[in-house]
C-alpha cells in the first residue's frame, strides 16, 4: 500500500505536515516535527529511487484520473535522482538547523519558519515529480512564496528588501513560464509533458512555438539565476538566515535547472533545439559569462556568504554549460555538477552558519584567525572549498573532469581551456578565506569563539565527507547522472 | 593488502600516531622515526623484486569509469621511492635537531604534514596511470602548504601564496587539460613502456601537448614557472630539504621523465620536430637559473636557484631523447637529491649554530664547523659533477646520450653550466676554509645585517661564539654526504634500474 503510493506520499507528506506545524509553537517541537517529516521524505525518495532502478519509470495517476486528463506524477531516472538530492539536503540542513535558527530568527516566528521550510520542500519535490507542465507552475509558486517568506525572516533589515527583490523577479520568471505554457497549450491542447512531446511535431512549424520557447527560457533562467538574470541571488543568499541559504543554495536553483532540462528535452526535444532558434548557443554564451563574471565578482566580496553566492552564479554557469552541449556527456557533466555543487555549497554554507552562530558575522575581517578557535568547522570549510576548486579526491574534481571531457568530445577544446581558467578563480576566492582563517592572528578585541555545537558539526561534517565520498565512489552520482542524461535526451545524443 | 598499498598507508598511520602523541614530544618523534624506518624497510624490500624484473601492481576501484586509482612499480618509480623513503628518516633526525634547536612552534602539525606528504610522494612514485599521478601530485601540493607557511607571519603568507598559486594553477590549468586530452585521444591514462600517444596525436599537437605537460608539472620548476621554489624559502630548513630533495621537486622531475618515457615515448618525440623546443627551454632554464644563483648572497636562495638549474638538467636529459641520457636523468634524480639535501642540511646547521644566513658571512666558518662544511663541500662537488660524487655519474650519462644524438646545444649547456656551478659553489668552500673569520661587527658593514627581520636571533652573530650544530643535525648531514660519495662507488643498483627504464633486460 505504502510502496504503491510512494510517488504521491513524496509530496503529500511534507505538504500536509506543514500546516500541522502551526500547532507546534515551541521551537524545539517545531524543529523536531519538521526534521521528522524531512527524514520521512528522504526515506520516501530512497524508496522511489530503488523502485525506479528495479522496475523502470513509475507513472502515478493522481486521484486515478489517467493521463493526459488527470495529473500524472512521473518518476524516472532523472527525477528520482533529483528527489534523493533535494530531500537528502533538506533533512541534513534541518538536522543542523535547531541552534542556528534559534540564534538567527525571532523566537515567536520560529514555528512559522519550519512551516515555510516544509512547504518549500513540498514545492520543490512537487516540481520534480510531476509530469504535468501546469502542475510544475503550481509547485513553483508554492516553493517560491515560502522561500520569499524564509528569506524575509533574516534579522537584517536588508533581508526584507532582498526578499522583495526576489519576489518581483521570481514572479516575473514564473509569469514568463506560464505565458510560454499558455502558448504551448494553445498550440497542442494538452498540459501533460509526455503528451506535449508527442504533439509537438504538429506544432513544430509555427513561429508561435519559438516565442513559447523564448518565454520558457527567460522565465526559467530567472529562477535559476543564470547570468545576467542573477541579480536577486546575491542579496537573497547574503541576508537570509544561514540555514535558509544552505538549503536554497543547494536545492532551489537546481530544481529550476531541472525544469529547464525537462521543458527543453522532454517537451521540445533535443532535435528542435538543434534545428530551431539557437537556444543552446545563447545558453552557452551566458553560461561562460556567468562562470567568469560570477567568480570574478566573488573574489572582491568581503562578506563570505556573498562571495559564495556569486560563486553559485558561476557554478550554475558550469551546469548550464554542460546542458548546452546537447550531448549525453555534456548533460551528464551538468547533472553531475548539479549534485556535487549541492554537496559543496551545503558544506560551505553550513560551516559559515556555524561561524555566524559563534561570532555573529561572516565578514572576512571578523573571520581572521578563527581556525584556531573553531578548527573542526574551518576544516569542513576547507574540504568544501577544495571541492569547489575541484581538487582531486573531492566531488568537484569529478564534475570538472567530466565537463572537460564533454568539451573535448564535442571538439571544443577552447571550451575546456575556458573551464579550467575560470576554475582557477575559485582558488582565489576560497584561499583568501583559508589564509585569513589560518594564517592571521585573531584581531585584538575580536569576539572569542568556541567550536560549534555537535548538533551542527555532525551534519556539516556529514556534508563535507560526502564531498570526499562522492569524489572517490562515483557509482551513485555518475550512474544516476548518466542514466538521467540518457533519459532526458531520449537517445538523441 | 598489497605491499604497495601498505607503503602508501604506512606514513598515514604514522600521521595518526603523531597526532595522537602530540602532547608528548619524545613519543611523537619516536613515532615519526619508527614510521620512517618502517617505510624505509618496506620500500627497500621491493627493490630485489623490481631489480629481477617484476612489476608489482595494485588496482583499486574506478573513480571515473575506466579510470581507476592504480599503482604499479617500474624502475624509475623505484628510484624515486627509494630516494624519498631513505631520505625521510635522515630528514626526520635532522628535523628533530633543527625544530628543537630553534624552538619552533606547532611541531605536531609539522610532523603530521611531513608524514602526509611522504605518503603522497609514494603515491606519485608508484602511480600506475596519469590520473593517479595527478591525484597524489595535488595531495603533495596541499600537504606541503602548511609546512611552507609554518611561521604563519606575513612573509610566510606571501611565500605560501606564491607556492600554492603557481603549483595549483599550473597543475589545474595545464596538467589536467593535458591529461583529459590524452584520455580523450587514447582512451587510457596508463603508463606503458614505449608510450601511449603514438598514432593518437600528430604534428604540432605533439609539441602543444608536451607544452601542457611540461609547464603543467610546475614542481619541475622549468623557467619561467620556477618562482614558487625561491618563494618557499620562508619555510624552516627541514621543509626546504623536503621540497628540494626528498619529495616535491623530485616528484616534479620524476613526472617529467615518466611522461616523456611512458606517455609520449622517446620515439614519438624524437620523430616530431614540434617537440624540440623543450631542449632549448630546459637549456635556457639551466643557464639563467645559474646566473641568478651567482648573484644571491642569501645562502638558501642561492641553493634554491641552484635547484632550479639542476632540475632542468633532468628535463634537459630527458629532452635529449637518447636512451643513455634518459638513464642520466633517472640517475640525476637520486644524485641531486643526496647532494642538495646535504647542502640544505649544512645551511640549516649554520643557521642553527651561528645564526648566519648569508654567503658573505661565512668566512672562516669551516674551522668552527668542520663536519658541516666538509659535508657542504661534498654536496657542492656533486652539484658541479666532479668525481668521486654521484653528480659525476649522472652528468656522464647525460653527456654520452647527448653525444649519441649529436645534441651539441645540450653539450654546450652542460659544459657552460658546470663552470657556473663551480663559480657559485667553490667560493663558499674557499671562504669557509681559507679566509679569516671577520672581526666583530664586520658583517653589519654590508648594510643588510638586520634588514630582513626574518629569523629570530638574527644579528647577534658578531660576538656569537659557536661550535658545531646539535648532534642530530651533524649526524644527518654526514649521512647524506657519505651517501653522495657512496652512490658513486656503489652505482650498480641505480644503474641497473636506469637501464631497465630504457628497455634493458633486468
Amino acid at each position: 500500500m505504502i510502496l504503491a503510493n510512494l510517488a504521491a506520499l513524496q509530496v503529500v507528506v511534507p505538504l500536509l505536515s506543514a500546516p500541522i506545524g502551526i500547532a507546534l509553537r515551541r521551537p524545539t517541537l517545531a524543529w523536531a516535527w519538521a526534521t521528522l517529516v524531512a527524514v520521512a521524505a528522504f526515506a520516501c525518495s530512497i524508496g522511489l529511487f530503488f523502485q525506479v532502478q528495479a522496475t523502470g519509470t513509475i507513472s502515478y495517476a493522481i486521484g486515478n484520473w489517467p493521463a493526459p486528463w488527470g495529473i500524472e506524477y512521473r518518476v524516472d531516472a532523472l527525477s528520482s535522482y533529483m528527489l534523493v538530492l533535494i530531500s537528502g539536503i533538506a533533512a541534513a540542513v534541518l538536522l543542523y538547523a535547531r541552534e542556528s535558527v534559534e540564534a538567527e530568527i525571532d523566537e515567536g516566528r520560529i514555528y512559522l519558519f519550519y512551516v515555510a521550510y516544509l512547504l518549500c520542500l513540498a514545492g520543490l519535490l512537487g516540481m520534480v515529480i510531476t509530469g504535468d507542465a501546469f502542475n510544475v507552475f503550481v509547485f513553483l509558486e508554492i516553493s517560491s512564496l515560502s522561500s520569499y517568506a524564509m528569506i524575509a525572516l533574516g534579522r537584517s533589515r536588508r533581508a526584507i528588501s532582498a526578499a522583495y527583490h526576489y519576489l518581483i523577479l521570481g514572479t516575473v520568471g514564473a509569469t514568463f513560464y506560464v505565458i510560454g505554457l499558455g502558448i504551448v497549450y494553445m498550440l497542442t491542447g494538452t498540459l501533460n509533458m509526455g503528451d506535449l512531446a508527442t504533439l509537438m511535431e504538429q506544432a513544430a512549424g509555427y513561429r508561435t512555438l519559438e516565442v513559447a520557447l523564448a518565454f520558457f527560457t527567460v522565465g526559467l533562467a530567472l529562477k535559476l539565476a543564470l547570468f545576467p538574470l542573477h541579480k536577486w541571488l546575491p542579496d537573497a543568499y547574503t541576508y537570509a538566515p544561514s540555514v535558509v541559504t544552505a538549503f536554497l543554495a543547494s536545492t532551489a536553483t537546481k530544481v529550476a535547472l531541472y525544469v529547464m532540462i525537462r521543458v527543453f528535452f522532454s517537451v521540445f526535444g533535443a532535435a528542435y533545439l538543434v534545428e530551431g532558434i539557437p537556444v543552446a548557443t545563447v545558453l552557452m554564451v551566458l553560461a561562460l559569462a556567468a562562470m567568469f563574471s560570477g567568480s570574478a565578482v566573488a573574489i572582491w566580496q568581503t562578506d563570505i556568504k556573498r562571495s559564495l553566492a556569486y560563486s553559485s552564479v558561476a557554478q550554475i554557469g558550469y551546469m548550464v554549460l554542460g546542458v548546452s552541449l546537447i550531448t549525453v556527456a555534456g548533460m551528464t557533466a551538468g547533472l553531475l555538477h548539479l549534485f556535487n555543487h549541492a554537496l559543496m555549497k551545503g558544506a560551505l554554507f553550513l560551516a559559515l552558519g556555524a561561524v555566524f552562530l559563534r561570532i555573529g558575522s561572516v565578514h572576512i575581517k571578523d573571520m581572521e584567525g578563527i581556525a584556531r578557535q573553531m578548527p573542526l568547522t574551518m576544516a569542513a570549510f576547507v574540504i568544501g572549498g577544495l571541492s569547489l576548486i575541484g581538487v582531486p579526491l573531492t566531488a568537484g574534481f569529478i564534475s570538472k573532469w567530466y565537463l572537460m571531457m564533454a568539451a573535448f568530445q564535442s571538439g571544443l577544446w577552447w571550451l575546456a581551456v575556458l573551464i579550467v581558467l575560470s576554475s582557477l578563480l575559485a582558488v582565489i576566492y576560497v584561499w583568501r578565506v583559508v589564509e585569513a582563517a589560518y594564517l592571521r592572528p585573531r584581531p585584538p578585541g575580536a569576539v572569542q569563539a568556541r567550536e560549534a555545537p555537535w548538533s551542527m558539526l555532525v551534519p556539516m561534517w556529514g556534508m563535507a565527507l560526502a564531498n570526499i565520498w562522492f569524489g572517490l565512489d562515483t557509482r551513485f552520482s555518475m550512474g544516476a547522472a548518466e542514466a538521467a542524461a540518457r533519459a532526458a535526451l531520449g537517445g538523441a545524443g | 593488502m598489497s605491499p604497495l598499498l601498505w607503503i602508501l598507508v604506512t606514513p598515514l598511520l604514522g600521521g595518526v600516531g603523531i597526532a595522537l602523541a602530540g602532547r608528548q614530544p619524545n613519543l611523537r618523534e619516536g613515532v615519526t622515526l619508527l614510521t620512517a624506518g618502517a617505510l624505509l624497510v618496506q620500500v627497500w624490500m621491493l627493490l630485489p623484486e623490481v631489480l629481477a624484473g617484476a612489476r608489482p601492481e595494485a588496482v583499486l576501484f574506478d573513480v571515473v569509469p575506466h579510470v581507476p586509482l592504480a599503482f604499479a612499480v617500474e624502475p624509475l618509480g623505484m628510484i624515486f621511492a627509494a630516494v624519498a623513503g631513505s631520505l625521510w628518516i635522515v630528514n626526520s633526525v635532522y628535523s628533530i635537531g633543527y625544530m628543537r634547536g630553534n624552538k619552533e612552534h606547532n611541531q605536531t602539525r609539522f610532523y603530521l604534514c611531513f608524514a602526509i606528504s611522504l605518503s603522497a610522494a609514494m603515491g606519485i612514485a608508484f602511480a600506475g596511470n596519469l590520473f593517479t599521478l595527478f591525484v597524489f601530485y595535488e595531495v603533495l601540493t596541499l600537504s606541503t602548504y602548511p609546512l611552507v607557511t609554518h611561521h604563519g607571519n606575513a612573509a610566510a603568507r606571501e611565500g605560501g601564496r606564491t607556492y600554492l598559486g603557481i603549483l595549483i594553477s599550473t597543475s589545474i590549468a595545464l596538467l589536467l587539460t593535458a591529461i583529459v586530452w590524452t584520455w580523450v585521444a587514447t582512451g587510457t591514462t596508463d603508463f606503458r613502456p614505449g608510450g601511449i600517444l603514438a598514432g593518437a596525436v600528430q604534428g604540432p599537437e605533439v609539441g602543444l601537448l608536451l607544452f601542457l605537460f611540461m609547464f603543467g608539472i610546475g614542481k619541475a620548476a622549468l623557467m619561467p614557472i620556477h618562482r614558487w621554489l625561491p618563494a618557499a624559502m620562508v619555510a624552516p630548513t627541514p621543509v626546504s630539504a623536503l621540497l628540494h630533495a626528498v619529495a616535491v621537486v623530485k616528484a616534479g622531475v620524476f613526472s617529467v621523465v615518466k611522461v616523456i618515457v611512458y606517455v609520449f615515448g622517446i620515439d614519438l618525440l624524437a620523430a616530431e620536430p614540434s617537440a624540440e623546443w623543450l631542449l632549448y627551454a630546459a637549456g635556457a632554464s639551466i643557464i639563467i637559473a645559474s646566473l641568478i644563483a651567482l648573484q644571491q648572497d642569501n645562502l638558501k636562495r642561492r641553493l634554491a636557484y641552484s635547484t632550479v638549474s639542476q632540475l632542468s638538467y633532468v628535463t634537459l636529459a630527458a629532452a635529449i631523447l637518447a636512451p643513455l641520457s634518459v638513464m642520466g636523468a633517472a640517475l640525476h634524480i637520486a644524485a641531486h637529491a643526496l647532494g642538495k639535501i646535504t647542502l640544505f642540511f649544512a645551511a640549516g646547521s649554520i643557521y642553527t649554530a651561528a645564526h648566519k644566513t648569508k654567503v658573505s658571512e661565512l668566512n672562516g666558518i669551516g674551522r668552527r664547523m668542520p663536519w658541516t662544511m666538509a659535508a657542504f663541500t661534498i654536496g657542492a662537488l656533486s652539484m658541479i659533477g666532479l668525481p668521486p660524487t654521484a653528480g659525476f655519474l649522472s652528468k656522464w650519462y647525460m653527456l654520452m646520450g647527448a653525444y649519441d644524438r649529436a645534441a651539441w646545444f645540450a653539450i654546450g649547456v652542460i659544459m657552460l653550466s658546470t663552470l657556473l656551478n663551480a663559480a657559485y659553489f667553490l667560493p663558499i668552500v674557499y671562504a669557509a676554509f681559507f679566509r679569516k673569520e671577520a672581526p666583530h661587527g664586520h658583517a653589519d658593514a654590508h648594510g643588510h645585517g638586520h634588514g630582513h627581520g626574518k629569523g629570530h636571533g638574527h644579528g647577534h652573530h658578531d660576538d656569537h661564539d659557536h661550535g658545531e650544530a646539535p648532534l642530530p643535525i651533524v649526524l644527518a648531514l654526514c649521512t647524506t654526504a657519505a651517501g653522495t660519495v657512496l652512490l658513486f662507488f656503489l652505482a650498480d643498483v641505480p644503474l641497473s634500474l636506469a637501464r631497465q627504464l630504457i628497455g634493458g633486460a633486468p
